[in-house]
């Protein structure tokens, strides 16, 4: 079991005019599910291979506990990666491919089987242990590529977008599966995905990287309720957040005609051109006498249980669209034009020019 | 179209490819005086002492090509594709190139350095095996080639990195076990090219089976036509019996 900490790690690769990663720094605590989320292209694949040793570290330091592994060799890091295509060796059955890393390590035979089947029992492999990977479905594979990390017993456990290969209902089914399994084994990891609900559902703390720079460490509540930046609020939510273009005016956000309350905190900093934040769930439908932003509806999502709004506002410089969570049982239909209004504490203001958070 | 035309086709073909081969036993095992049968032809294959030598000569010539080809390629591919894609093109070009140059404007260059070669490891013909090294490049490339990017040797080279072992053992516990049909394919591309190469071998004077052949085909036409017949068969038989390992399940269990 291990801490990770980055120290300004940086990786430039050769020929591009900025570094992939500028330099991070992160603490990830023994034992924590630390997952890396953002954009493709925003470095977090950069991240994990830095600490797994598959990428050069240009300057800083990273270290596993108190030991400094910045330029160890990636065999001697004591880690074991996860991959998005499991890149299993097709050569070797489902025995060999996890019990490899014992074989590395010269672990003797007897034990080496003991330990493979202790991790294909875990994963329910036992009646495939004799099999290729080439004879297993995309999930079985998947659980291989897992079992061989596992078998290694490794201080981290490192994990590029392990479920991108899997169908939509395996991968809900797996990612609770290996959340469940992290738990249990309580070994520090560090996973990465571009997919803010896997981010969300799995992660102990969650970090949301852009261009290289991480924005806001936080648990998925946190990253949720208070994000530090617009990027951040824009990124983390299904449907997203509205983000809608305002002024600040005496201690209101004005949307056009409109005034939506603020909290103290921003109503004091805010001034010029704000972005106000309101999440789908934080409107109330109200009546037209009560006033409240009009929205003209195009589109409704009826998922049961409640049912996504999505409409046009009629104000001027508002956006395209504005996503409204009403109750399944709120007829809405399409056409419609329906008024909604929020309360201060479910609004969160930013910066537009900036995009720092004014909000409490 | 129809099962008679298939079956029509496949008989044309089948004339096409095994008449000359008929016609060779019938040639090889006939008596040109009395015009009986007679296996003198066949027997003189392991009697003829400059025939056995000659098909000694190559046996070992192909062996020496193969493992110098596969030590001096797989493990460069394998390194140039892991660590220096920038000089895949540059590789392949070099490997190309005995394909580009005329045998004749080899062998002028060759007859140079052979001479040094001579004065430093002597004038067995084997030394012809730094030459056919060279020669079979082009085509041993491009079998292992596809056999590589038929992987992908990148990741499963992270993995194995990863999981704990070094450069060595991720070329030979990983890399090279899933490129083997690739290599073997080549080995076999080697082989049949060093048991009909002809050209360098003459020209430098040294006797390898197709230069006997042609020697002995103005002394002993049967004899010719019998080890000619049996060079065919043996490399038919090699290519048969590499399909049939690299078909072989290769499973092991530990």
């Amino acid at each position: 079991m291990a801490t990770v900490t980055f120290e300004g790690a940086q990786r430039w690769y050769p020929g591009a005019d900025k570094p992939a990663v500028p330099g991070i720094d992160l603490e990830i605590n023994d034992g924590e599910f630390m997952v890396l989320v953002g954009p493709s292209g925003c470095g977090k694949s950069t991240t994990l291979r830095m600490l797994a040793g598959l990428e050069e570290v240009n300057a800083g330091k990273i270290y596993i506990g108190d030991r400094e592994i910045t330029h160890t060799p990636p065999k001697d890091r004591d880690i074991a990666m996860v991959f998005q295509n499991y890149a299993l060796y097709p050569h070797m059955s489902v025995a060999d491919n996890m019990g490899f890393a014992l074989k590395m390590a010269k672990v003797p035979t007897e034990e080496r089987r003991k330990r493979v089947e202790e991790a294909a029992r875990i994963l329910g492999l036992t009646d495939y242990l004799d099999r290729k990977p080439k004879a297993l479905s995309g999930g079985q594979r998947q659980r291989v590529a897992m079992g061989r990390a596992i078998v290694r017993s490794p201080q981290v456990f490192c994990m590029d977008e392990p479920l991108s290969n899997l169908d939509a209902k395996m991968r809900v089914q797996t990612r609770t599966d290996i959340a469940k399994l992290q738990a249990d084994l309580g070994v520090t990891t560090v996973y990465v995905t571009h997919d803010q609900v896997e981010a969300m559902t799995m992660g102990d703390r969650v970090a949301v990287m852009k261009e290289g720079i991480l924005q806001q460490v936080d648990s998925p509540l946190r990253l949720y309720d208070k994000p530090v930046n617009l990027f951040v609020a824009g990124f983390i939510g299904s449907p997203q957040m509205n983000l809608i273009e305002a002024t600040a005016a005496d201690g209101h956000a004005k949307i056009g005609e409109y005034l939506v309350p603020v909290d103290p905190t921003a109503a004091k900093t805010m001034q010029g051109r704000i972005t106000v934040g309101v999440r789908p769930e934080a409107w109330r439908l109200v009546s037209a006498e009560q006033g409240g932003l009009p929205v003209q509806v195009t589109v409704v999502e009826e998922l049961g249980s409640d049912a996504f709004v999505y409409g046009t506002s009629g104000v001027e410089g508002t956006p395209h669209n504005i996503i409204v969570r009403v109750s399944g049982r709120d007829k809405v239909r399409k056409g419609e034009t329906i008024h909604v209004t929020t309360d201060p504490e479910n609004v969160h203001v930013f910066d537009t020019d900036t995009g720092e958070r004014l909000s409490d | 179209m129809g099962r008679t035309v298939r079956y029509l086709l496949l008989l044309a073909f089948a004339a096409f490819f095994l008449l000359p081969l008929v016609a060779l036993l019938d040639f090889s095992t006939t008596d040109l005086r009395t015009g009986d049968r007679t296996g003198a032809a066949w027997a003189s294959l392991v009697e003829d002492p400059t025939l056995t030598e000659a098909i000694r000569t190559s046996l070992l010539l192909a062996a020496l090509t193969v493992v110098g080809m596969v030590v001096l390629l797989v493990p460069t591919m394998v390194w140039v594709r892991l660590r220096v894609p920038r000089a895949t093109r540059l590789v392949e070009f070099l490997c190309l190139l005995p394909l580009t140059i005329p045998a004749l404007v080899i062998v002028v260059g060759l007859s140079n350095v052979y001479a040094w070669v001579d004065y430093l490891v002597g004038d067995s013909p084997l030394t012809l095996a730094f030459v056919y090294v060279v020669l079979v490049l082009p085509y041993a490339y491009r079998s292992i080639d596809v056999a590589l990017s038929a992987i992908d040797s990148t990741t499963l080279s992270e993995a194995a990195r990863s999981l704990g072992a070094g450069w060595t053992t991720v070329i030979t516990r990983v890399v090279v076990p899933n490129i083997w049909p690739g290599v073997l394919g080549a080995a076999f591309i080697s082989v049949a090219l060093v048991l009909g190469e002809f050209t360098v071998a003459s020209l430098l004077n040294f006797d390898t089976l197709p230069v006997v052949l042609v020697l002995l085909q103005k002394s002993d036409a049967p004899a010719s036509m019998a080890a000619a017949l049996a060079s065919i068969l043996f490399a038919a038989l090699l290519l048969v019996g590499l399909s049939l390992l690299d078909r072989r399940p290769t499973s092991r269990r530990n």
